[in-house]
């Protein structure tokens, strides 16, 4: 951490962020997993997540949990990320890139609309 | 891989596996010397001086989903086709730190790629663990800069705001990707 004067910007943003998640109230629980194993990372997970996250941050959506898992054993569709989506069944796509990836952010996280493409059967 | 950011993001992976608690990582860029070293430092759970020597064979994994590992041994050819290498450091139930080094100028050395989206990736991802990034850079004319980053600061000022709230998110780029911008001016990747 650079300065203080940062950490004191951060104070803000945090009450802004307080203020928002008040007023618009996130669509129930909702959890984007991206997989970054050795493979995930290689075929261009991180890109995957850089555009998760960049969705999450130009569409100010808010309660949204992103975390990771390592290989889940199908190499060959990675790059790889599951929704799930409040207390409905995980879904897992492949080949994630980042057009997908935000295809899948705006039609499944914030619209509660599983996509039909790129599902894998797990 | 491509760039040694997703390296460092790999093996970071393998510091979070281990279960470790913190999990330092090192960017020297040392212009002067003509050299690039990385490292991920963990207090994870470590290996033992067999299981040392074995991950260093592409043909070793503990994972079981599949049969090869080959993160540490892509990192080790990247580094030793730059003449440089790989140090290993483990010890059973302490952590493990692994370093890669580089001849900065080497023709075959991949470029250090996105650290910024790295270091972003890692701290939204695993929040319960405490983070410290520290990217050096020594110019040729002696200058150095320095952007150092320690978590802890960030998340106790956060209190129970995640990381992930879009406000949040859009600070800890903004001030990542400023202060990396500001370290190298001249520094041509």
């Amino acid at each position: 951490m650079p300065a203080i004067k940062s950490l004191e910007e951060l104070k803000r943003v945090r009450e802004e962020a307080l203020a928002k998640k008040q007023m618009k109230a996130a669509p129930g629980n909702v959890q984007v997993i991206v997989a970054m194993g050795t493979c995930g990372i290689a075929a261009g997970a991180r890109d995957t997540m850089k555009s998760v996250l960049s969705y999450i941050e130009t569409q100010n959506l808010s309660g949204v949990t992103v975390t990771q898992t390592g290989c889940i054993g199908m190499c060959e569709q990675e790059p790889i990320l599951q929704v799930i989506f409040g207390d409905q069944a995980k879904v897992t796509y492949g080949k994630v890139n980042t057009e997908v990836a935000e295809q899948i952010m705006r039609q499944h996280v914030q619209g509660g609309m599983p996509l039909k493409d790129h599902v894998l059967p797990i | 891989m491509r760039e040694i950011a997703l390296h460092l993001l790999d093996i970071a992976e393998n510091s979070v596996a281990a279960e470790s608690r913190n999990i330092r990582m090192d960017v020297m860029e040392d212009l002067h010397r003509d050299r690039l070293t990385v490292s991920v430092v963990d207090d994870g759970r470590g290996m033992s001086a067999e299981t040392a020597k074995q991950v260093l064979n592409p043909f070793y994994t503990t994972r079981t989903t599949r049969k090869v590992g080959l993160g540490i041994p892509l990192l080790k050819l990247a580094a030793e086709q730059t003449e440089g290498e790989l140090t290993l450091q483990t010890e059973k139930g302490k952590g493990t730190r692994i370093e890669a080094a580089f001849k900065h100028s080497h023709i075959d050395r991949m470029p250090l790629g996105d650290i910024g989206t790295t270091v972003l990736t890692l701290l939204v991802s695993y929040p319960h663990i405490h983070w410290e990034f520290c990217y050096q850079v020594k110019h040729k004319n002696g200058e150095e800069k320095e952007f150092a980053l320690d978590d802890s600061e960030i998340k106790s000022t956060l209190g129970d705001v995640p990381l992930t709230e879009p406000d949040v998110l859009r600070f800890l780029r903004g001030m990542i990707e400023e202060e990396i911008k500001s370290l190298a001016p001249q520094s041509v990747f």
